[in-house]
């Protein structure tokens, strides 16, 4: 990946070469500090009066984006873990071809239909906009349950069994813990398609991050774009990155002694 | 200690075991052979209840099986399968300390017992206790498995090819481990094999299946010297069952103790079949025989190999 | 009676909930106005009764026995009640109709969408055992829909607000699926193209795998609408600069932009996973036989991988489709357009009409793929 080196530049390249510092960093230095490049975009859209959003701080829009994000994220993990693992029971497995045509079949459904469909039904605001991302958050997470207990070998399971290990701890004890890297990565997914739908959520009358975005689209303000953009992107993308990591920890059984970190993270990246 | 009357399984419409008679006395090592889809797989996991037995009754100590609460039934058998059955997400300790945890043995108890079996394996408890399956080599993973099977004391032990997938001269060195294990603590064990050779070389009842059925069942000997039908003939090995008689006894049975003569020694605690190879290799009809510190024992003559089998 | 099949059980049981529960149409003299919910039990009257015909069928299908047969018979039976309840909202919306000027509005309600999906589930569940090859099996539960999509182009459901709305809006919705058509196509082309080099350059270049996927992990992270966001500027900046190239910052160019980029990562993992999969000694017996590097991936790396890149392209087609839709707030165009004219009017059949048409294009492009792969794969090698 890069020429070997030794002793601090290592360490330099380390930290470097890993997204997550950084957009952590930009992230909060851009939500506080929004209003002091004000010059910046003003000689970059001489033409706009006002170059920066105003109408809310930025700190408070993030916040309502992750506030928005979290709740439906909780609902959906509990939602899709506890569906995922029906359908894995054999009091559910008749239900799971079922169940794997629904999800096939929500994935042709885009997730901003659902909100747009959602709106005019139960009414504009945050509602909808919640209905939407637990609805759409469900599925990846159901499914990362599934693969995850699906990549459990059956010799492990039968040997659970044999050892006198009764099904629920079998399940909570070998099972899950191995399945959680993979299940991690199902939420991972999850929150990170939230994240882009609750921007598009502002459409529907919500608060979020999508605000400055929508209303510089409708206001030709293409200043009040970026600002939203640019939040947005870095919000993603950090949260994905904690993912990652977070990914890395729960599997560490995996790769205990693999000391090339970007080895491990490209595992995690292509098993998604 | 097991005693199968008239048991059957079911699959599919198909008998996997078909009506089997079986005991293992307290303290026997008993090896289940067969090829694949004999039921001899089926026939010990009814034992733990792993599958549940359709007809006939089985009995553990005496009494039926299904009286047991399966957890509690397990956990009072050790279990160990192909190396693939370590959790690996848990260290050698913890996999090892899988049973005696369930069973809430206090700390330093479950502690000393690990150390204590690590040892018995011939695994440096130090190094090893903290160590990922995917770190250990494929023969230090089956001990681990053994050493967990072993954790609680169980009073049975069911293997189910636990050396399959190691390569021959690990495969030996557990083979005899678990010999040596057996002899210390007497435990009663039902091992599961499709390879000839272990079950010789390890049982003391051979239990031979096809179709779900005992085809025959005795001692090694009995099956060298006395096979019932061609087909045990044929799975015994018919060209080499001479070799494999000879394997069964050792040159300390033979050494005539009131000899000596010079040359290249051979353990008294070999196999004769291996003494035939040092025959034919150094070309001698004599060979001077040591005991296991390396003092002169005696001499093994040639033709004394032929003595007639008991 | 036995129970054979518990989904078919459930599926029923939902059925006979949203029959009685739930609205089956809803009406409104005008579109300002909520409209009042009809049941399906009102609407059966005289001969309409016939139509519940199929409904025998599928209600034994729990307890039938699983056989090739009877799962047939379930997705024929299935196939006619989905037609019938179409006729069925479509004939009710036109005896309500009134005259050629009336404002009157009938719509879908929650009941009928209900029982469409669960008849189309009972369906796909009963197909399912039929076990045919992949492709085969693809065809067949299309099939099912077949009776629907004659109702609809015989023009007897014109009554339905969704109708009105497509009449109301035909010229649009032709530019619109127009539009949606080319932003996919455009962007699947250079999406593969430049997919599957990175992907082959990975394959060959191991070092580049961290980075390059890095790179495609990050971008496929960031929301589609900022992507189409932070794209505005410098493609503009681009257009002022080169007038003649045809940039601007909104509209198709950062559309296709942002769409090829979303598409690089299926496809290139697509292209790895496929080109990893080769049997191990194949590459080496290729190059002992004296093949050139390029005869290596022409005759043999590529039609191996082949299967698994077009599933990679798959995903990215299906993708585009759905990302399209939001291409409409940059001024692209597309479904995307209709649906939030609708959202911002409130008008639901709008938005279903934005909405459906891009629903159904995703399903027929994954089938579309999905028969390609099984096609590719049945091919000996």
């Amino acid at each position: 990946m890069s020429p070997p080196l030794k002793g601090w530049p290592k360490a330099l390249w380390r930290v470097a070469g890993d997204p997550l510092p950084w957009s952590f960093a930009a992230l909060v230095a851009l939500t506080l500090g929004m209003p002091a490049l004000r010059p910046l975009f003003a000689a970059l859209f001489p033409e706009l009066d006002r170059p920066v959003y105003q109408q809310d701080s930025f700190a408070a829009l993030v916040m309502a984006h992750l506030s928005m994000v979290a709740l439906s994220s909780a609902i959906a993990i509990a939602g899709g873990v506890l569906l995922g693992l029906w359908v894995c029971r054999p009091a559910g497995r008749a239900f799971r071809p079922l169940f794997e045509s629904l999800l096939a079949m929500s994935q042709s459904f885009p997730p901003v239909a659902v909100l747009a469909v959602a709106a005019p039904i139960i009414g504009f605001g945050e509602a909808p906009a919640l209905i939407a991302l637990v609805l759409y958050g469900l599925l990846p997470i159901a499914q990362g349950t599934m693969a995850g207990l699906d990549s459990v070998p059956a010799s492990t399971r039968e040997v659970a069994q044999g050892l006198g290990l009764d099904t629920w701890q079998s399940l909570y004890k070998v099972e899950l813990p191995l399945a959680a890297p993979v299940i991690l990565s199902g939420i991972r997914t999850s929150v990170i398609i939230n994240i882009g739908t609750a921007t598009i959520a502002s459409t529907v009358g919500a608060k979020t991050l999508g605000s400055p975005i929508i209303i510089g689209l409708s206001g030709f303000n293409t200043a009040y774009v970026i600002q939203g953009a640019v939040l947005v992107a870095l919000l993603a993308i950090t949260s994905d990155q904690l993912f990652g990591r977070l990914e890395e920890r729960l599997g560490a059984w995996r790769t205990r002694d693999a000391t090339d970190a970007g080895a491990a993270r490209f595992v995690q990246v292509s098993g998604r | 200690m097991i005693e199968f009357s008239r048991v059957s399984k079911v699959f599919d419409g198909r008998k996997a075991v078909d009506e089997l008679d079986l005991v293992i006395p307290q303290g026997e090592l008993a090896v289940l052979i067969g090829t694949s889809g004999s039921g001899k797989s089926t026939t010990l996991k009814m034992i733990n209840r792993l599958v549940e037995y359709d007809a006939g009754t089985l009995r553990f100590a005496g009494e039926d099986v299904r009286h047991f609460h399966p957890e509690t039934l397990r956990r009072r058998m050790g279990y160990a399968i192909q190396s693939i059955g370590l959790f690996p997400h848990w260290t050698v300790e913890q996999n090892i300390a899988t049973v005696p945890q369930l069973l809430h043995w206090p700390k330093p108890r479950i502690r000393d017992r690990v150390t204590e079996l690590l040892e018995l394996l011939h695994l440096e408890p130090g190094q090893y206790r903290g160590r990922f399956p995917h770190q250990l080599s494929g023969g230090q993973q089956q001990r681990v498995g053994v050493a967990r099977a072993l954790a609680a004391d169980p009073d049975v032990l069911l293997m189910d090819e636990p050396f399959g997938a190691l390569d021959p001269v690990t495969r030996a060195a557990l083979q005899e481990e678990l010999r040596r294990i057996h002899a210390l603590s007497g435990k009663t064990i039902v091992l599961v094999t499709h390879d000839i050779d272990e079950a010789l070389g390890l049982g003391q009842r051979i239990v031979l299946m096809e179709q779900g059925r005992i085809v025959q069942q005795g001692s090694p000997l009995e099956l060298l010297t006395h096979p019932a039908s061609d087909f045990v003939r044929d799975f015994v090995g018919r060209s080499d069952i001479g070799i494999k008689l000879l394997a069964l006894d050792r040159v300390a049975d033979r050494t005539r103790h009131d000899e000596a003569v010079g040359g290249e020694p051979i353990a008294s605690s070999s196999t004769l079949r291996e003494a035939l190879s040092a025959f034919i290799t150094r070309k001698v009809d004599r060979l001077p025989v040591v005991d296991e510190q390396g003092r002169p024992a005696g001499t093994l003559h040639f033709c004394d190999l032929l003595e007639a089998q008991a | 009676m036995k129970i054979h099949h518990p989904v078919q059980l459930l599926l029923v049981g939902l059925m006979l909930a949203s029959a009685w529960g739930l609205p089956f149409l809803t009406h409104a003299p005008n579109r300002l106005l909520t409209g009042t919910g009809i049941e399906l039990a009102a609407l059966l009257r005289g001969e309409r009764l016939w139509l519940l015909v199929p409904v025998l069928p599928l209600l034994m299908a729990p307890f039938l026995t699983p056989l090739r047969k009877t799962g047939l018979a379930v997705a024929i039976a299935a196939s006619l009640w989905l037609a019938g309840l179409t006729w069925l909202a479509g004939d009710e919306a036109a005896r309500l109709a009134g005259g050629p000027d009336s404002l009157v509005r009938t719509s879908f309600g929650g009941g009928f969408w209900l029982l469409f999906i669960l008849a189309g589930l009972q369906a796909n569940d009963a197909l399912r055992r039929l076990n045919g090859p992949g492709g085969r099996q693809t065809l067949a539960q299309l099939a099912v829909y077949g009776p629907v999509l004659w109702l609809l182009l015989s023009g007897r459901l014109e009554a339905l607000s969704v109708l009105k709305e497509y009449a109301n809006h035909r010229d649009s919705f032709d530019l619109a699926l127009w539009r949606h058509l080319q932003l996919v196509g455009l962007t699947l082309l250079p999406a593969c193209l430049l997919g599957s080099a990175l992907g082959l350059l990975t394959f060959r270049q191991s070092r580049a795998r961290g980075p390059v996927f890095t790179v495609l992990n990050i971008i496929q992270t960031i929301p589609s609408i900022a992507l189409f966001g932070l794209l505005i500027g410098p493609l503009a900046a681009l257009g002022k600069l080169f007038p003649a190239s045809g940039l601007a910052g909104i509209g198709l160019p950062p559309a296709l932009l942002a769409l090829t980029l979303y598409g690089l990562l299926p496809m290139a993992r697509g292209t790895l996973a496929g080109l990893q999969q080769m049997p191990e000694g194949v590459i080496e017996a290729a190059r002992g036989m004296g093949l050139s590097p390029r005869q290596r991936l022409l005759r043999v790396e590529l039609p191996i991988a082949l299967p698994v890149m077009i599933s990679g392209l798959r995903v990215t087609a299906v993708q585009a489709v759905g990302l399209a839709q939001l291409a409409a707030l940059i001024g692209a165009g597309g479904f995307g357009a209709i649906m939030f004219q609708g959202l911002l009017g409130s008008a639901l059949d709008l938005v279903l009409l934005g909405v459906i048409p891009v629903v159904v294009l995703a399903i027929a492009v994954d089938a579309l793929f999905a028969l390609l792969v099984s096609l590719l794969e049945v091919t000996p090698r």
